[in-house]
């Protein structure tokens, strides 16, 4: 079970973020994490993940733990290996290199499976199997989203952090993307969803946490948050043209920093 | 014609030497957004390593306690790094910083009084003492990454490359000390022979270090390619943040590429030290890969070849025909041009023939 445990997070030393999150992923399950633009979900996944120091950012208070064991303030590369494996959001393929290469790079941490993995995220994303030598930047905005989940999934991740797959695609590819990850789910991993999409995202996760102004509002199984008429209204009522057209303008360039 | 093709074979062979350096420079900037301006010292050092290992016993060397330090420094540095990766802490690099920059302090009151003899060299095989300097480089490389710009992170780029100088300084006066006031040879199999085409000269070592730079560069590639380090390697130039979540280690990144490029300038060191011998002046010429970086942009490997290439042959073309052409220009005007060269290109494109434009930022 991965867990966060009043988390608070804490930008350029003065920025809080992250107010105390407490939310788990238990095993092989999949959980959405819901809320406005702005409300910190990124900012959850970058905690899990490690990656809060090349923004800047730090883990001010509370705990993360993987199994019992503590993962805040480990190096990012370790807990891949400890099998939690993310996506960023805006997909960050890297558009110079070939399909291949950015799945070889997933691979990074687990070369001597790397074939069985390989084999793995080609069955379940054939399109890419028929372009391995294809420069991906060149791909479409589908096909670039299954190659960065594909990507995160060559290391063979017990837990799957995807930050808002479906952000920017045509509905009939979130529909795509959705069954994708019901099927890697159905394989054994545990999946973290974060989705500006409600309704998609409450639809497959068995729990779901929504997120305010970095905190978490409510916490409850996706089938009462589907009933629920706050989510109704705010969340799922928004959805179609006000929130999708506002996640497509959000762009993210590419950062290059240091890091301890 | 004879004396234009003379000069463009001499330009070729120098411009394998500016090659060398620029890739490893061209490497750290990619990797991590620093302007490494160590390479000259790193190259004399490195290139040390292997008059040290070449020379006989009989041939005195400078002082046995300068070698034992060297080695205890880097050695240490290396093993801190292989056993405890994260352990490093930042007051660990402090301190080395501090004792490195005593190590130089002291050395200047030290080489008042020490004569050199103490000690002679190892007396081993060119070959043997060119591995034996690539490693000792490549450790070299690790230690100053880890020991020095570690502490450097998040600070502006401007500080990290101040640091840089600072690290070469303290190197050229080492590799100054150590080199002492005579030219010394690496032991080189090649000399000063010569092979003759008509009236077209070809120097063993220009022919020995255009091979090896050819054959360097395309084991770079096929590193960067195929192996998966290389490709960690590519994967932090693009975007640092999707290699950590690929697991890679981004700071085992940064360390193996001041190893590479250290290895790098010791292979260039040594055939600088080829034929007529490892003075001090080599890292005069080691300076000139920073018009060539700039010319071919400081991100750009196949930019640092082509810069390479454009800077030396227009340095060997303006040895052969300013003298006669434009005397007035006065001598050693060869000196100038690449870094003429290098202010044109700065005006016409500031991020180099063939840089990426946001890189100029820098
Ligand atoms: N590197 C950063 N420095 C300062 N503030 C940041 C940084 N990254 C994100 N923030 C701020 O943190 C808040 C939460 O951001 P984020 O986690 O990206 O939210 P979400 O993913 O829910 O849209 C926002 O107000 C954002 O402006
Ligand atoms: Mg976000």
């Amino acid at each position: 079970m991965l867990a966060l445990k009043n988390v608070e997070v804490v930008y350029s030393d003065v920025i809080l973020v992250l107010r105390g999150i407490s939310l788990t992923v238990p095993d092989g399950k999949i959980v959405a994490l819901l809320g406005a633009n702005g409300a910190g979900k990124t900012t959850v996944l970058r905690a899990i993940s490690g990656l809060l120091d090349i923004h800047n950012g730090e883990i001010t208070k509370g705990e993360i733990t993987l199994d019992g064991r503590r993962i805040d303030h480990m190096a990012a590369s370790k807990i891949v290996r400890l099998g939690v494996s993310q996506a960023l959001e805006g997909r960050r393929i890297l558009a110079e290199l070939t399909v291949e290469e950015n799945l070889r790079l997933g691979g990074h941490t687990s070369s001597k499976r790397s074939r069985d993995n390989l084999d793995r995220v080609y069955t379940l994303f054939p399109d890419l199997k028929d372009r391995p030598k294809f420069i991906a930047g060149y791909l479409s905005g589908g096909q670039q989203q299954m190659l960065a989940i594909g990507r995160a999934l060559m290391s063979s991740p017990r837990y799957l952090l995807l930050d808002e797959p479906s952000l920017g695609l045509a509905p009939l590819l979130v529909q795509q993307i959705r069954d994708i990850i019901v099927e890697i789910n159905s394989q054994g991993t545990g999946v973290m969803l974060v989705e500006q999409n409600a309704a998609m995202a409450l639809s497959i996760a068995e729990h779901g946490f929504i997120m305010e102004v970095g905190k978490v509002v409510m916490d409850k199984p996706a089938a009462e948050l589907l009933e629920d008429d706050d989510v109704r209204e705010f969340y799922l009522g928004l959805q179609g043209e006000d929130a999708a057209s506002f996640a497509e303008v959000k762009h993210y360039r590419r950062k290059k920093r240091w890091l301890s | 014609m004879t004396q234009f093709l003379q000069a463009l074979i001499n330009g070729v062979a120098i411009a394998a030497v500016y090659a060398l350096i620029a890739l490893g420079f061209v490497i750290i900037y990619k990797s991590m957004q620093v302007l490494s301006f160590a390479q000259p010292g790193l190259l004399l050092i490195g290139a040390w390593w292997v008059v040290f290992a070449t020379a006989p016993p009989e041939e005195g060397m400078p002082t046995l306690f300068w070698i034992v330090m060297m080695a205890a420094v880097t050695g240490a540095i290396g093993a801190l790094f292989l056993l405890s990766r994260e352990v490093v802490k930042a007051a660990v690099a402090k301190s080395l910083f501090v004792f490195m920059a005593l190590v130089a302090a002291i050395d200047v009151i030290w080489v008042a009084w020490v004569r050199e003899g103490d000690v002679g060299g190892l007396g081993w095989p060119f070959w043997a003492g060119v591995i034996f300097a690539l490693v000792i480089a490549a450790l070299t490389g690790i230690a100053i990454e880890r020991g020095f710009l570690r502490p450097m992170v998040g600070k502006p780029v401007f500080a990290v490359a101040i640091m840089t100088i600072g690290i070469d300084v303290v190197l050229r006066i080492l590799a100054i000390d150590l080199l002492g006031i005579n030219i010394r040879s690496v032991n080189d199999p090649w000399g000063i022979e010569v092979l003759k085409v008509g009236d077209l000269v070809f120097q063993h070592r220009q022919i020995a270090q255009v091979v090896t730079a050819i054959i360097v560069v395309i084991l770079l590639l096929a590193f960067f390619k195929y192996s998966r380090f290389g490709l960690a390697m590519r994967a932090t130039a693009f975007d640092q943040e999707v290699a950590l979540t690929q697991g890679v280690s981004v700071s085992t990144v940064f360390a193996m590429s001041w190893a590479i490029a250290a290895v790098l300038a010791t292979i260039a060191g040594v055939f600088l030290g080829s034929g007529f011998g490892l003075s001090p002046s080599a890292g005069v010429t080691a300076l000139k890969a920073l018009p060539v970086v700039v010319v071919g942009g400081m991100d750009s490997i196949s930019g640092a070849i082509f810069g390479a290439l454009l800077i030396a042959v227009a340095e060997q073309l303006t040895v052969t025909y300013q003298p006669t052409y434009a005397p007035w220009l006065g001598q050693g005007f060869a000196q100038v041009v690449p870094y003429l060269i290098m202010f044109i290109v700065l005006l016409i494109r500031p991020y180099g023939l063939f840089g990426t434009k946001e890189v100029e930022r820098v």
